[in-house]
């Protein structure tokens, strides 16, 4: 609420986080390449929400934020994960 | 308005907090527009994983890296304009917001020559070429456009958010005590991000 206690974030960990992102992409490009079988999608996709995470906390700074916007994330993660799960059940047991 | 007290003019009227909740709310709307396309990309993959191994193979992964580069580094761009402006510095966070812009441009640059090759190989949503490709094949080039197309656009006017900030900065409408304009675009800019960061493995590194 009050302007004083906002947490601010430094260059320097922005950059860091930045170079974090970099090197997650340069891994999930290289195991791309490596034939990893039925394994392929699920490590993309992991290191994926890896990247995803780091945006989310820091570059979107959730996580030095009221809780109320954690609320809001959480309700529309489980509505889409909720959303994903009910289609597949359907379609597989079609 | 002129009858208020010294004090009273002092305090300003605004709620940061809130105008953050709106914009958290619409970023929602635009994971579930977003989360809808990857639904049906999940269940199309799931049907056709053959189909969509062979189209991707058309895909430049090159230039897709490249892109997830420039855009995760536009990202860092939009989160140091914020830093240097709470800090007080106005001319780096012009300067930072100007370099997100020149990102966002060469994003849609790359995006544009990566298009243009696919379509002079004739491949383009209801071309005779793709046409006679099998259906998984279809699905996938047809899903690459509309998802891509559709990011594509929100980079477009994530451009034209930056725009207005970058004025509004300059005219200190936004300034290190009033930014969370500022604050609700860096958030969108991020939203784009994010979802390139699914959409990149889904269609460019499928080997």
């Amino acid at each position: 609420m009050s302007e004083n206690n906002k947490h601010h974030i430094s260059y320097g960990t922005y950059i860091l986080v930045w170079a974090a992102l970099i090197a997650f992409t340069s891994i999930t490009v290289t195991i791309a390449g490596v034939s990893l079988g039925r394994y392929t999608l699920f490590i993309a996709l992991s290191i994926a929400a890896i990247k995803s995470a780091l945006v989310i906390n820091i570059f979107m700074h959730i996580k030095f934020d009221e809780p109320i916007f954690k609320v809001f994330l959480g309700i529309s993660g489980a509505t889409l994960f909720i959303i994903f799960l009910l289609t597949f059940f359907d379609y597989i047991y079609r | 308005m002129s009858n208020n007290t010294g004090t009273a003019a002092h305090h300003v009227h605004r709620d940061d907090v809130g105008a953050k909740m709106g914009m958290w709310l619409f970023l929602f709307t635009e994971v579930l527009l977003f989360g809808g396309m990857f639904l049906i990309y999940a269940v199309y993959r799931y049907q056709y994983p053959d189909q969509f191994h062979i189209a991707a193979m058309e895909l430049n992964t090159t230039m897709g890296t490249l892109n997830t580069i420039i855009l995760l580094t536009s990202s860092l761009t939009v989160a140091l304009s914020i830093a240097a402006l709470q800090k007080g510095n106005k001319f780096l966070s012009l300067c930072f917001l100007s370099i997100t812009l020149l990102f966002a441009l060469m994003f849609m640059v790359i995006k544009y020559f990566e298009w243009t090759t696919k379509i002079s190989h004739g491949i383009y949503p209801g071309s005779p070429e793709l046409l006679t490709k099998p259906n998984g094949q279809i699905l996938f080039f047809g899903l690459y456009y509309i998802m891509t197309g559709l990011h594509g656009l929100h980079v477009l006017v994530g451009m034209v958010v930056i725009s207005f900030m970058i004025v509004f900065i300059a005219r200190d409408k936004v300034t290190s005590d009033n930014y969370v304009k500022l604050e609700n675009s860096g958030l969108y800019w991020h939203l784009v991000d994010l979802i390139w960061i699914f959409l990149f493995p889904l269609f460019y590194l499928i080997q």
